[in-house]
């Protein structure tokens, strides 16, 4: 791979940048699968010390069948909103600060 | 004899005629787009022009397979809760896909993941290495879909043999893709996902406004410790002998979950049995849940055949926010196919003693004709909707297997590795060679595979991406200290331990059965003999992706620190292209040969 380097931006090709660029977006990454994963991998230790409060009826579903086949998706949309909001802020940061 | 007339005794012509519609549409739009789509370039990945809702729309429909449509139903009314981790992972998955790869892969800038391998690397061996988990995941992925294939013929034509109609829909996709390429499937894709959604949707809210609402329906069955279900107005049929107990179906950690330490439970004297079941029952199902959410959660983001439509976004602003529709589109539909299998296990247990491909897979087909008996035509026209949805998913599915399994076979095998000189007519002529070539692989495999249950075999599938793909491209993605020689050790050995597991499980389940199959695969009995002492086992068998998924990652992090002077050169530009925003000017484009043989 040819490196199409203009002589002017050295921060772009700087160590420093890379790692910034990579924490920053890494880290992002990381807090939102936390989140998801939290309750994804929650749900079956719910199921299994709590099953009687998860076979509690609600509007005739049992809290982990409502859980599970409806109110997840929603979830799963939210917290991809904000990781697309936050990361498309976080170039256009990345951007500014590289042209600086 | 008079075949052909025998064959339409007993078909319904409003489900005939609405599957006939489907299937022409198809065909036509990919002979249209045929027309349209000349170039190399074209054919590999719709020379990168497809808008972000286009683009989400065809992703959704490739998605959307027979295991979506119809596996996921019959799962759920065969085994209850325990299902409802499939719908849930199948579109949760995305979100990994999301956070950790769609952005920096496509801003990498190669075509396929052979590419990107040998592009991170820079090494056309492990691109070889590569392309072969293209493959494998991908026949995993085929079986599935003949069956769904063979159980909607089979319940179109009462008279039909499974194996015809494997063959019959296996040849048509295959001539379809030989001759449409991707451009063509791009926009066949994208229809298909809204054909899906009506298919699914309309019927499912005519048939609880006729039979009660899926909450009313669900109340209709004991939970754990009640002693009256909370709903009593639905008019449930008994359930057969082979259907599981209602507080077995409804809670966590029911009959899929448990199946092995149950069948471990009967193979002992039957004073032991309750001891055994109360010490292992629960922890293993625990284990069992585990594994499969990491088979499903990653084995989404290593698909192969939704990898590559990543690479028809403009840029990796547009792969995000076409992730993020993909997973509501997918998320709607998720919700609908529970209800099928809820509404199936209360009105339609005779099923439960069905098997092959007269068993669960066909609920979502057969049970919106319930409501003929009141509504006369509207229970065929609906079932026709059904079987028109079942068509367009195992359709689409199939034919983006197949387009990615023969741009693998073409364009890496072919074109890179045997004729690297080829020109551009012949590498066509190669496309359409290799899709033949697959397809009739697919087919055979599909004959084989009707005990099977759809949805388990794509979980399969889920589990070799989850092993292979998954930790090399999360881990090339983040750690530059990655070697080629880590990678490679990593994704074969959890990749091939996961296909082995997937393969011996299978075996040992079609020696089980009482049909044909259960002959030709008596051999692998002694198998299901030797899972009954080691239910643990078993179930690490089934559902391998518990170890196999950390087992790739720690050994790509332990070959590559003891090879890490084989780090590439340039690894900080790699990086910086994976990673910085496209503003900057960076992205380059790895492979150019074939966008200058395009003509671009």
């Amino acid at each position: 791979m040819s490196s199409p380097t203009p002589a002017h931006d050295n921060v772009v090709h700087s160590e420093p940048f890379l790692r910034s660029l990579m924490r920053r977006q890494l880290s992002l990454s990381i807090a939102c699968a936390a989140t998801f994963l939290l309750a994804l991998l929650g749900m079956p230790l719910l199921n299994y010390f709590a099953p009687a409060f998860m076979a509690t009826r609600v509007a005739g579903f049992t809290l982990s069948w409502l859980i599970l086949g409806i109110l997840f998706f929603p979830f799963v949309w939210i917290i991809s909103y904000v990781f697309i909001k936050r990361s498309l802020r976080l170039e256009e940061d990345e951007v500014n600060e590289a042209r600086r | 004899m008079n075949l052909p007339l025998a064959l339409l005794n007993g078909v319904d012509p409003w489900i005939f005629g609405c599957s006939f519609l489907t299937v022409a549409v198809t065909l036509w739009m990919g002979f249209r787009s045929a027309k349209t789509s000349k170039t190399a370039s074209d054919f590999f990945v719709a020379g990168r022009s497809v808008s972000v809702g286009w683009n989400a729309s065809a992703i959704s429909g490739e998605y959307l397979s027979a295991a979506s449509f119809m596996g996921v139903a019959g799962m759920v009314m065969s085994s209850g809760y325990d299902a409802l981790w499939y719908p849930v992972c199948y579109a949760c998955g995305y979100l990994f896909l999301l956070l950790f790869i769609a952005g920096p892969l496509r801003r990498f800038g190669a075509y396929t993941i052979p590419d990107f391998a040998e592009g991170r690397f820079d090494s056309p061996l492990f691109r070889k290495i590569a392309v072969c988990f293209v493959l494998f995941i991908g026949f995993f992925y085929t079986m599935p879909q003949m069956k769904g294939a063979g159980v909607t013929l089979a319940y179109i034509f009462p008279g039909l043999p499974y194996w015809v109609g494997v063959v019959l829909v296996g040849a048509v996709i295959t001539f379809n893709v030989a001759l449409g390429g991707m451009k063509g499937i791009t926009l066949v894709q994208a229809v298909q996902y809204w054909i899906k959604m009506f298919a699914i949707s309309v019927p499912v809210f005519v048939l609880m406004a006729v039979v009660g609402f899926y909450n009313t329906q669900i109340g209709a069955n004991l939970a754990p410790g009640e002693t009256a279900a909370p709903v009593s107005s639905v008019e449930r049929k008994p359930l057969v002998e082979k259907a599981p107990k209602d507080t077995a179906w409804i809670a966590p950690f029911g009959p899929l979950t448990t199946k092995a330490v149950t069948a471990a439970a009967n193979a002992l004297p039957a004073e032991q049995r309750p001891a055994f079941l109360a010490e292992h029952q629960k922890p293993y199902s625990l284990l069992y849940t585990y594994s499969l959410i990491i088979a499903l959660v990653c084995g989404t983001a290593g698909l192969p055949h939704i990898l590559v439509r990543f690479y028809t976004n403009p840029d990796g602003v547009a792969a995000k926010k076409t992730t993020m529709w993909v997973m509501i589109l997918i998320g709607v539909f998720y919700v609908f196919p529970p209800v099928f299998g809820v509404i199936g296990r209360n009105l339609l247990p005779e099923l439960y003693s069905g098997v092959g491909a007269k068993g669960t897979d066909k609920i979502v087909l057969e049970l919106p004709t319930l409501i003929s008996a009141k509504y006369g035509v509207v229970g065929s026209i609906l079932s026709g909707i059904t079987c028109a949805g079942a068509f367009a998913a195992f359709m689409s599915t199939f034919s983006g297997l197949l387009v990615s399994m023969t741009g693998a076979l073409a364009h890496d095998v072919y074109g890179r590795m045997l004729r690297p000189k080829s020109q551009p007519a012949e590498r066509m002529l190669a496309f359409k060679v290799a899709a033949v070539l697959i397809g009739g692989v697919a087919v055979a495999l599909g004959c084989f595979v009707e005990p099977l249950e759809i949805n388990f075999m794509v979980g399969q599938a889920f589990a070799i991406a989850a092993a292979s793909y998954f930790p090399l491209l999360f881990m090339s993605v983040w750690w530059r200290g990655m070697t080629m020689k880590g990678a490679a050790t990593g994704m074969l050995t959890g990749g091939l331990c996961a296909l082995g597991a997937a393969a011996l499980t299978n075996l040992g389940t079609l020696a089980l059965d009482k049909g044909p199959m259960g002959k030709i695969f008596a051999g692998f009995a002694p198998l299901n003999g030797f899972w009954a002492q080691h239910p643990l086992l078993r179930i690490l068998c089934e559902q391998p992706a518990i170890w196999t998924v950390p087992l790739a990652i720690g050994l790509m992090i332990v070959v590559s620190k003891a090879t890490s002077a084989q780090v590439p050169a340039d690894i900080r530009m790699k990086m910086l292209v994976l990673h910085a925003p496209e503003k900057l000017g960076l992205k380059q484009e790895y492979i150019q040969e074939h966008q200058a043989g395009a003509g671009h």
